[in-house]
């Protein structure tokens, strides 16, 4: 019986047997669709486990991290699991409860207990996020209670540092006081909670990162639209040259792949400085005064071209697999029914390139926004993008928790700008290669 | 109809050359005048010139030399927008981003029609192709021949003198094929439109033309109606192009007018009509039809010459039987024979006697 069900031809063979009662089945009576997934079983396994390599490198190496890293943007316990005590007395609490003697009682042994358990840097540094200037605070009364503390506690604390009776301090801690906190989130779009625990905005001198989101998906889109006005004809020459020419020019696309980042954009910093190449050829020609060279790098412009450079191939080559599909009987066929060549272009050729169009544009604005080492490098203050802040956060600050929360955000709009496209255009439409 | 002064033609060509490269000619001195309301089709190898020939009078080549003609006017500078000439494509060109009704619409769009004109026409052309439902479909959901029909109608929606086509009916299968013949040949024949075809098929060539222009090596080889140039090819590329043909190699004996006496290599002699033929002793290659060779006396012209064959094999083809014969030394002579109640069958190894009408075998030039 399994052998005859392990035969598809048998199960197809024999449905006309089980016609009459309802569900198809085959000659012995097996129900056809389990038949068929028996059938076909040991394909999809053997499919399966040839997948599996890869599934497990990709949990490992990419979908673990990435989610550990996302949730340190809204999970952080330096606070609470080493002050216990102080987070035990916030949880009893009403919110804005002014501190009682419970309350410094609490504070004052986690303080001893932390500066003994030389954990007070780490609680410092969490309460540091959210209220800049108060790790020393921490761990100056660190140093100071491992020498002993006697109550009554707030006066002692009060004595080491009047900072500790700040309102706006305990409202902090008592925020903190939970390991799962939305304060990453609202210091990224540039917001923070007064002592209330209101949302506010920050002081404007401290307002840097919703600039820099719009910086970075302004300066991404005018990439984009950059790539597709210099790709647009060169994927059409690609796709409309004889073979040997359009090899040789596919060659000149590909070789910036081949290069790397670095030789590129360390030629761009030679053509583009003030002492550099173009500068030298424009105050040669003329067009330009000596004492007027252009500023065409380590700043906005230079972001924008070693950009456009750089992700060039990556807006031409789905522009040119969409391309080379397209029948010139097309364009030839509108200008016999009338069309003249630009009409042609625009009502014709045009609208069978937008799959690619879509794809080249996604890639690019994608790759734009979450580009880190072009800006840092040739970007100057005016071109850095919210991924240096990213990595600023990740490797200057240490505050990964940050870096995850601005990432997130990125990673989110991303995602609802894909989401925008599926819906105006479809993702059927996205042709990649 | 089939006037071939220059004053009156519709379409012409004169002395059009075209060159791709700069080394060799792909058209080659080539005269050709169409009349108005005439079905003209190029037919030819590929590589012969014809498509070339159809891409210069649509706009899409240029012609190296020599000047073309549309109803008086010199077109070689007018671009293909301008030319109002309707075309059907090869795999028939239609939008696929558009709809049926919007790839119609497109000619009258870019001709500034209004809106209820351009409706009346789509609706028009679609019914004269027996499609008028299909207006809101896309070209991807239609099978072969719709789309062979809708790209038909888009040609013919502006109403243009004149359509070419270019191996329109190559993508269907041979039903479909024949099937579309006729509904473009009644469709010519009801608009009186003049149509240029291109097509390397000779049986859709001969089933749908007023006259053909074969092509071979960049020129027309033959310019005649279908009987013409069936019964009575001018040259061996002709007669070995459309149709099936045996061809026989010999040398003149006698000259006598056109009519001519052939010794042929693999001995034997015949009677034939001299076509290119211009004086005694000069190499031919007689040719002859398979459906007129005669194997009893009695279907025979009196006095005809008639040489020894040989039956190799006899086939079996449903309406006609096709014998092969060993002929003057060359075992590849077919002959074809009409299966009715009374034919005489053949069997291998049989030797008869063989012979025709002296038109029907035609000295044309050495191979």
């Amino acid at each position: 019986m399994a052998d005859a069900a392990l035969d598809p031809h048998a199960a197809i063979a024999t449905t006309a047997s089980g016609v009459g009662s309802g569900t198809l089945t085959t000659a012995d009576g097996m129900p056809l669709a389990r038949a068929l997934a028996h059938s076909q079983r040991r394909a999809r396994r053997r499919a399966f486990l040839l997948v599996l390599p890869l599934l497990a490198f990709i949990l490992i190496t990419f979908v673990v991290p990435i989610g550990q890293m996302l949730a340190r943007s809204f999970h952080n316990d330096g606070f609470s699991a080493n002050m216990p005590q102080v987070s035990a007395w916030f949880a009893s609490t009403e919110h804005g409860t002014a501190p009682d003697d419970a309350a410094w009682t609490a504070l004052a042994q986690d303080l001893v207990a932390s500066a003994d358990a030389r954990s007070i840097g780490v609680v410092g540094t969490r309460i540091n996020y959210d209220m800049p200037g108060t790790r020393s605070l921490f761990t100056a009364t660190g140093r100071q209670v491992r020498r002993g503390l006697e109550p009554p506690y707030q006066e002692a604390l009060l004595e080491i540092n009047e900072a500790w009776g700040d309102p706006r301090l305990w409202s902090v801690m008592r925020s903190a006081s939970t390991p799962v906190t939305a304060n990453f989130y609202l210091a990224a779009v540039d917001r923070t909670r007064d002592e209330d625990g209101n949302i506010q905005q920050v002081e404007e001198q401290q307002r840097i990162y919703l600039t820099l989101f719009w910086r970075t998906f302004w300066l991404s889109a005018v990439i984009t639209g950059l790539t597709f006005i210099l790709g647009f004809p060169i994927a059409h020459l690609l796709a409309t040259l004889p073979m040997r020419k359009s090899n040789l020019l596919m060659i000149l696309v590909l070789l910036p792949f081949w290069t790397s980042l670095l030789v590129r954009t360390t030629s761009w910093m030679v053509l583009l400085q003030q002492q550099g190449v173009i500068n030298d050829i424009l105050v040669w020609m003329g067009i330009i005064g000596g004492d007027a060279r252009l500023q065409m790098i380590y700043n906005r412009t230079g972001t924008i071209i070693a950009m456009t450079h750089i992700l060039l191939p990556f807006m031409i080559l789905p522009l040119y697999s969409v391309m080379r599909t397209i029948n010139p009987a097309y364009v030839r066929a509108a200008r016999s029914l009338g069309a003249t060549s630009w009409t042609a272009f625009r009502r014709v050729y045009f609208p069978q390139t937008l799959p690619g169009l879509g794809a080249g544009a996604m890639l690019v604005f994608i790759l734009a926004v979450g580009y880190y080492i072009t800006p840092a490098l040739v970007g100057g203050s005016s071109g850095q993008l919210i991924s240096n802040m990213i990595a600023q956060h990740m490797t200057g600050t240490l505050n990964w928790s940050m870096a995850a929360a601005l990432a997130a955000l990125l990673l989110g709009s991303v995602l609802i700008l894909y989401w925008l496209y599926d819906r105006l255009v479809g993702v059927d439409n996205l042709k990649l290669g | 109809m089939l006037d071939d002064r220059h004053g009156d033609a519709f379409v012409a060509f004169e002395h059009v050359q075209k060159s791709y490269d700069g080394q060799t000619l792909v058209v080659k001195d080539l005269n050709l005048s169409i009349g108005r309301g005439e079905f003209l089709t190029m037919l030819g190898p590929s590589g012969s010139g014809k498509t070339t020939c159809l891409m210069m009078l649509a706009g899409f080549e240029t012609a190296t030399n020599g000047e073309i003609r549309l109803d008086g006017r010199p077109i070689n500078q007018v671009p293909p927008h301008k030319r109002g000439i309707g075309m059907v494509f090869q795999n028939y060109a239609l939008f696929p981003h558009m709809t049926v009704g919007e790839n119609l619409s497109f000619p009258l769009e870019v001709r500034g029609m209004g809106k209820d004109e351009r409706q009346t026409r789509i609706a028009r052309a679609l019914d004269m192709v027996q499609m008028g439902k299909f207006a809101n479909r896309r070209p991807a959901q239609l099978s072969g021949g719709q789309q062979q029909r809708i790209a038909l109608a888009r040609a013919l929606v502006f109403d243009p003198e004149l359509v070419l086509m270019d191996e329109p009916l190559g993508a269907l299968d041979k039903q479909l094929r024949e099937h579309m013949q006729f509904e473009i040949k009644h469709l010519h024949e009801k608009l009186g439109i003049t149509v240029v075809y291109v097509t390397h098929d000779q049986g859709e060539a001969l089933t749908m033309s007023d006259r053909i222009a074969v092509f071979n090596d960049g020129r027309i080889q033959q310019l005649a109606p279908p009987s013409d140039l069936y019964e009575r090819p001018e040259n061996i590329f002709v007669a070995s192009f459309i149709g099936e043909n045996n061809v026989l190699p010999g040398t003149i004996e006698q000259l006598d007018g056109d009519r001519a006496l052939v010794r042929l290599d693999g001995g034997g002699v015949i009677d034939a009509t001299a076509v290119n033929i211009r004086e005694k002793g000069q190499r031919t290659t007689v040719s002859i039809r398979p459906e007129r060779v005669e194997f009893k006396p009695e279907m025979m012209s009196q006095g005809a010459h008639t040489i020894e064959a040989q039956v190799m094999e006899v086939i079996y083809m449903g309406d006609i039987l096709r014998a092969r014969l060993k002929v003057a030394g060359s075992d590849n002579f077919v002959m074809k024979m009409r299966n009715t109640i009374g034919q005489t069958r053949l069997d291998p190894g049989q030797v008869i006697r063989i012979g025709w009408h002296p038109q029907d075998a035609r000295a044309l030039d050495p191979i």
